[in-house]
Order: C-alpha cells, then sequence, then structure tokens
C-alpha cells in the first residue's frame, strides 16, 4: 500500500493515532503528554482527541502505571508513558506484582491486558546513569508481562499496534536514538507485526548474529565486516519481542551455523543474552561449533564520557565474531 | 435524611494559556505587597505576618472530630436524626456483620487445627465492611486490602465461597493460587486481593477513571489500612484522583495496629483525614464501630463522587480486636486488657444489638437465635468444603 516518510518517533505517534481513532476507551497519559512529550511521541494527540483522553498525570511512575492497571481491568485500552526507562523503577511493584500477576492471582476473573506501558530506552550519546538504561532483563523474568524492543520505524508501528492491541500487558521501549535517526517509508494504513516471532532480516550459514533495538544495525555493519574481512557469512537476526522470545527461530539458526554471537547494550552479567545463551547450550548443544558469545555492556552503571567505551561497538563485536570462528 | 456536612476543601485552579497579570491584582486600597502572587503554583495573598504562611498542625486542637450517629450503648446522639433505612436493611446489617464474626471464629480455629494454612479474622471491624457496603451499588467497584470480607458477605459472596478459597479447593475460581482470604468476584465487582499492601490504591483511582469516561453512573471504593496509608503507592493515589477527578472513595480503617506497628508509630499528623486536604480532597472521619455513621458518610460520599466526578476520603476510626493474621500473638506487643476494652465495651456488633433493640425490632432471644443460626450455616458450608 502508501507509505509515508516517518522517522521512530512519528511511527510512534501514528500507531496511538490508529488506536485514538478505533478504540473510543483508549487514553494515553504519563508525564509531559499533553503538550507532546519530551520526544514528541505524543504532539498533536490531545488536541485531536481531547484532554479527557491524551493527558498528563503527576509525577509518580508507580502512580501512573497502578493509574493504568486500573484503567485497564476496567475495560479500558491504557497507554502509559514512562519518561525514560531509567525511571520505570518507581513502578517495578506495579509491573511485576500487580500488572503481572493480575490474571493469573485470580483464576482469570480479572486481568489488565489492555495495558501498554511505552519508555525510551538506550544509549543515547550522552545520556549516562540515568538516561540510557536498557531495563529489559529485569522484566524479561516475569512471567505475566510481554517486553517487545523495535529496531526502525516500519517495526515501531506494527509491533506498537500488535502491543497495545496484545490481551496482555506489555512493555514496549524504544531505542531513543533511532528517535529521530532512524528514517523509514511507513506504510500508512493499519498493520501488526507479530509478537513473540524474530525476524532473520540476513541469512548466512558460517554464523548468528542476535541483537535486538539499535544493536541490530551496529551487527548487521559487523557482518559486513565479517564478511569483507572474514569471508564470514553471517545471519542476522532482530530478535523483536525479549519475552516470550522466539525460541524456534533462533534455535533453528544456530542449529545451521553453529556459531552464535547474542549483543546488547545492557550489562553482561544476568542480561537477556545469558537467557539465551543458556537455553541455546541447552537446545542445541551438539550442533554448537563454539560457545556462545555475548558482548554487552560492561558490568558497571552506564557512564557519560567513557561511552564509547562502554557500548558493545563493532569492534569488540568483531573481536567476538573472530573469537567465535577461530574456536 | 441527614445532611452531611463534609469537612470540605474546593481548591479549583484553571490556568489559561494566556498571561494576564492586571485580573489578579487587587483593586484600590490594598495595602501594596499584599497582593495575590502570581507565581503558578499558587495564588494566594502575600503577608508579612508569618503565622497567616503557616498551614494549621494538629497539635492544640485534639484533631479532626469522628462523625458518629449512636453512642457505645446505641444511643442516638441526634434522637431525631433518621437515616431512613428499613427494618429490613437494618437486619441484613446485623445478621451480616453477625455472620462475618461466626465465620471468622470458626475459620481461625480450621487454621489451628491444621485444615487451612493460614486466615484473618475482622474481628471488631465488621462495621466498617457492612456500613460501608450497604450505602454502596451493586456496581460500584471494589478495591480491597484484606480485611473486608464482611463488604463480599453483603454483596452475596456465599460461605462455600469462602470455604473454597481458603481450602483453595477444586471449586475456588482462583484455581488454589492463592493463601486463604486473597477473595475475588467478578460477578460482585470486587476485585481479587493481592498481598502487597497499597498497590490496589492507584489502580482505584484508574479504574474510576474508566468509569467516568463509560459514564456508568458508577464509582469505586479502595479500602486500605493505617498501615498501606504509608506507602507512596497511597500518595500517588490521592495525588492522581484529585488531579484527574476520580469518581473514588478512599476508605481507611484506621485500626491502630499494622501488625505490631502501633499508630504512633506509623504517622504523627492527626491520621489519615487530615493528608485529605493536602491533596485537594473532600474528607471525613467516622466512628468506624459505629455502622449507621459509616452508612451515612459513604452514602453522601458516593454522591459527590458520582455527581462531581471527585474523590473522598474517610477514615473509619477503629480497633482490631484479633491478631493481624494466624501467624501473629498479638499479646506479644498490646495489652489484653487493651484488646478486652473494645472486644467488651465497643464492639460494632453489640453496639448495634443494642440500637435494633431500643427500635423494637431485636431482643435477647433473637439474638442468641442468630448466633445459633449463623454458626451452623457456617459449620454446614465448612464441612462442604
Amino acid at each position: 500500500g502508501s507509505t509515508t516518510q516517518k522517522n521512530l518517533v512519528q511511527s510512534v505517534t501514528d500507531a496511538l493515532d490508529t488506536i485514538l481513532s478505533t478504540d473510543s476507551s483508549a487514553v494515553v497519559f504519563g508525564e509531559d503528554i499533553k503538550f507532546g512529550g519530551v520526544f514528541r511521541c505524543t504532539v498533536g494527540l490531545a488536541e485531536k482527541y481531547g484532554n479527557e483522553r491524551v493527558f498528563n498525570t503527576p509525577l509518580s511512575e508507580q502512580g501512573i502505571v497502578g493509574f493504568g492497571i486500573g484503567l485497564a481491568a476496567a475495560g479500558a485500552t491504557a497507554i502509559a508513558e514512562m519518561q525514560f526507562a531509567d525511571y520505570v523503577f518507581p513502578a517495578f511493584d506495579q509491573l511485576v506484582n500487580e500488572a503481572a500477576k493480575y490474571r493469573y492471582r485470580s483464576g482469570s476473573m480479572f486481568d489488565c491486558g489492555q495495558l501498554t506501558v511505552r519508555m525510551p530506552c538506550g544509549a543515547v550519546g550522552h545520556g549516562a546513569l540515568y538516561h540510557s538504561q536498557s531495563p529489559e532483563a529485569y522484566f524479561a523474568h516475569t512471567p505475566g508481562l510481554k517486553v517487545v524492543v523495535p529496531r526502525s520505524p516500519i517495526q515501531t508501528k506494527g509491533l506498537l499496534l500488535a502491543s497495545i492491541r496484545d490481551p496482555n500487558p506489555v512493555l514496549f521501549m524504544e531505542p531513543k536514538i533511532l528517535y529521530r535517526q532512524a528514517v523509514e517509508d511507513v506504510p500508512v494504513g493499519d498493520y501488526e507485526i507479530p509478537l513473540s516471532r524474530a525476524e532473520v532480516l540476513k541469512e548466512g550459514a558460517d554464523l548468528t548474529l542476535l541483537a535486538w533495538g539499535n544493536q541490530v544495525h551496529v551487527l548487521r555493519e559487523v557482518g559486513q565486516m565479517a564478511e569483507k574481512e572474514l569471508g564470514l557469512s553471517c545471519e542476522l537476526i532482530d530478535l523483536r519481542t525479549i519475552y516470550p522470545w522466539d525460541r524456534e527461530t533462533i534455535c533453528e539458526s544456530v542449529s545451521k551455523t553453529g556459531r552464535l554471537l547474542v549483543s546488547h547494550e545492557a550489562p553482561f552479567t544476568g542480561g537477556f543474552a545469558a537467557e539465551i545463551a543458556a537455553f541455546v547450550q541447552s537446545e542445541c548443544f551438539l550442533n554448537l561449533e563454539a560457545p556462545v558469545e555475548r558482548v554487552c555492556g560492561w558490568d558497571t552503571p552506564f557512564p557519560h564520557i567513557h561511552e564509547p567505551f562502554y557500548v558493545p561497538n563493532k569492534y569488540r563485536c568483531f573481536d567476538a565474531i573472530k573469537k567465535l570462528a577461530s574456536y | 435524611l441527614t445532611m452531611l456536612r463534609l469537612c470540605r476543601f474546593s481548591f479549583r485552579k484553571t490556568r489559561a494559556w494566556a498571561f494576564s497579570p492586571t485580573r489578579l491584582l487587587s483593586s484600590s486600597g490594598e495595602p501594596s505587597g499584599h497582593e495575590q502572587s502570581l507565581y503558578p503554583g499558587s495564588k494566594s495573598r502575600f503577608s508579612a505576618d508569618i503565622a497567616q504562611c503557616r498551614p494549621l498542625t494538629s497539635d492544640g486542637d485534639g484533631g479532626v472530630s469522628l462523625y458518629r450517629v449512636m453512642d457505645r450503648l446505641g444511643q442516638l446522639l441526634n434522637p431525631e436524626q433518621d437515616l431512613n433505612l428499613s427494618e429490613e436493611t437494618l437486619l441484613k446489617m446485623h445478621k451480616t456483620m453477625m455472620l462475618l464474626n461466626t465465620a471468622d471464629k470458626i475459620l481461625y480455629d480450621a487454621q489451628r487445627q491444621g485444615r487451612i494454612s493460614f486466615y484473618m479474622t475482622s474481628f471488631g471491624e465488621e462495621a466498617t465492611h457492612i456500613g460501608s457496603a450497604s450505602a454502596l451499588n451493586s456496581n460500584d467497584l471494589v478495591y480491597a486490602q484484606y480485611r473486608e470480607a464482611g463488604v463480599l458477605l453483603w454483596r452475596g459472596y456465599t460461605l462455600d465461597e469462602m470455604m473454597n478459597q481458603c481450602y483453595g479447593n477444586h471449586l475456588d475460581p482462583a484455581k488454589g493460587r492463592q493463601m486463604p482470604v486473597h477473595y475475588g468476584s467478578k460477578e460482585l465487582n470486587y476485585h481479587t486481593i493481592s498481598s502487597p499492601l497499597a498497590t490496589q490504591m492507584p489502580q482505584a483511582p484508574g479504574a474510576a477513571y474508566a468509569l467516568k469516561r463509560a459514564q456508568a453512573g458508577a464509582c469505586v471504593i479502595c479500602y486500605f489500612g493505617d498501615g498501606a496509608a504509608s506507602e507512596g503507592d497511597a500518595h500517588a493515589a490521592m495525588n492522581f484522583a484529585a488531579t484527574l477527578d476520580c469518581p473514588v472513595i478512599f476508605f481507611c480503617r484506621n485500626n491502630g495496629y499494622a501488625i505490631s506497628t502501633p499508630t504512633e508509630d506509623q504517622y504523627r499528623g492527626d491520621g489519615i483525614v487530615a493528608r485529605g486536604p493536602g491533596y485537594g480532597i473532600d474528607s471525613v472521619r467516622v466512628d468506624g464501630n459505629d455502622v449507621l455513621a459509616v452508612y451515612d458518610v459513604v452514602r453522601a460520599a458516593r454522591e459527590i463522587c458520582v455527581k462531581m466526578n471527585k474523590p473522598v476520603l474517610i477514615e473509619a476510626m477503629t480497633y482490631r480486636v484479633g491478631h493481624h493474621s494466624t501467624s501473629d500473638d498479638s499479646s506479644a506487643y498490646r495489652s489484653i486488657d487493651e484488646v478486652s476494652y473494645w472486644d467488651r465495651e465497643d464492639h460494632p456488633i453489640s453496639r448495634f444489638a443494642h440500637y435494633l433493640k431500643q427500635r423494637g425490632f431485636w431482643d435477647e432471644k433473637k439474638e442468641a437465635d442468630l448466633r445459633k443460626e449463623c454458626q451452623e450455616r457456617v459449620l454446614e458450608a465448612f464441612q462442604g468444603a
């Protein structure tokens, strides 16, 4: 169909606009939402749909998520925003103890499946400790929640629409560095991209490169470097949904290539790559030619001036490929 | 009908985009420097007298009074006062309180005997449940903490359903997933209880907002205790309810203890009612052992919620006669004399029995018969579970 050029921010706005226009129960809320949001994701929505549907809340993440759970449990589509993923933690109790368990603990009498919580995440060049975090691993450890990370504008609109409509509480983490940098021809219509389905972006025979969010683009470049300089054919996969994750696609790929590199900005220990590595070694052990390599943020808080050394950049990833290939 | 005046605190802020200081400045005759502030955060007047610039604190005036309709012996304070409740309703109130009390005794013992793993009683707080539940409509949503089983019983939750949940048998709609007393009922609009305290509090205004948008003509009631009121969620809840105009009743059961922690260690201000005005919420304190007073305030609160889409805060003072739970022995932190006083001298059920007797609908024999009937009903359900 027809498309328009949009950046990631505009794709978010587009998805929200689509929901607000088709679902009369839908409301969008959080800090600074009304004027358009600190990243401009909600620009124009309050004017178009009114202050009763697109509104500011007081500055309280636990309040925002709790309020959202109540809205959803009462039958409304509730789309909450955390201003930065780094500030989701006051809402941790509401997310983990309440949202994730709402349906289970009531024997399905009640649920808050209509809740979606969006938040900007990831390195942005100068964000430091509190404007750069990727908290997906904390929530991937919580049955009852879904965690989704898009890599591009087209992916964002489709995955966000799917997340909002998914009958489970979903955390939608948007890599903020891509908000304006990533521009694509985004379909104008209403479309969804399925959750829990990884996408093979490039097929390859020698190695599997797995990431999500902005790191997919880093690994794409690394794969090109590996092909050019080492003659290796790399299969590139975007996980897209962190939890529940697409075990089948990943294991199928690793069984074929025998070598896996997983990369994420979040710290190494206990990061989601650890879960993938554990599962893959268990399921694909005899197909593995080398131990699973994880290239991640270091086990320290996210620094300011040292960011270029902190993030899993292409050189570190390339080194890991060399290690995998020569094992 | 009793006209109940709530402690009124209306503070409407309208903010226009255009900035026009002239309409805020005083007319002639005003001493200079005492005009209205233009600060966005507060448009009060300036003053050189520091005493004018301090909000009231609770020391000195003894705190906000407790609203009651009858005294400890069931006598109406104002004989002219008539809540216009039918004999049928009054008797249902009494019977439901008695049923809760009886079920609590039997289920507490059941835990002691190893039949169920855990239990929490509501001894002494029966009027807070029944008084409030009876003033609501059946489609008003309930978000509770864990000591509000009487609300469920009032709405029609059966003893069998209570037992099934406590035993976690195959008839429990929650499939045995939770500890006892974590009741829930979709049919009765009572959200399933969760153990973490105060988490229900910000959810209640969210649900209320959805009801408002759906024009359901219903409200939400959110129960919580004096301890849970200290949680951050409680603060967030009240602030959200006020700023987002949510039809929610915040009902605090201040029973004097959070497990072993007495209210002296829980807060330094005048309880929970005093916090309401801080959020811009209409608030009232009530004698929680007076089922009629509780009914009256909740009825009035409901009307405010539904007609004006504003929250209301009710602090019901009461006393937790029982232990916190079957895992607690409260003799470790309070005197048996104190407990005994409330159980014998100021108990909501005996107080109401006195009232009913004075009204002529009740007597000793009926009381004894009711007790026996409740006992039989509970034991029957108990055996079935």
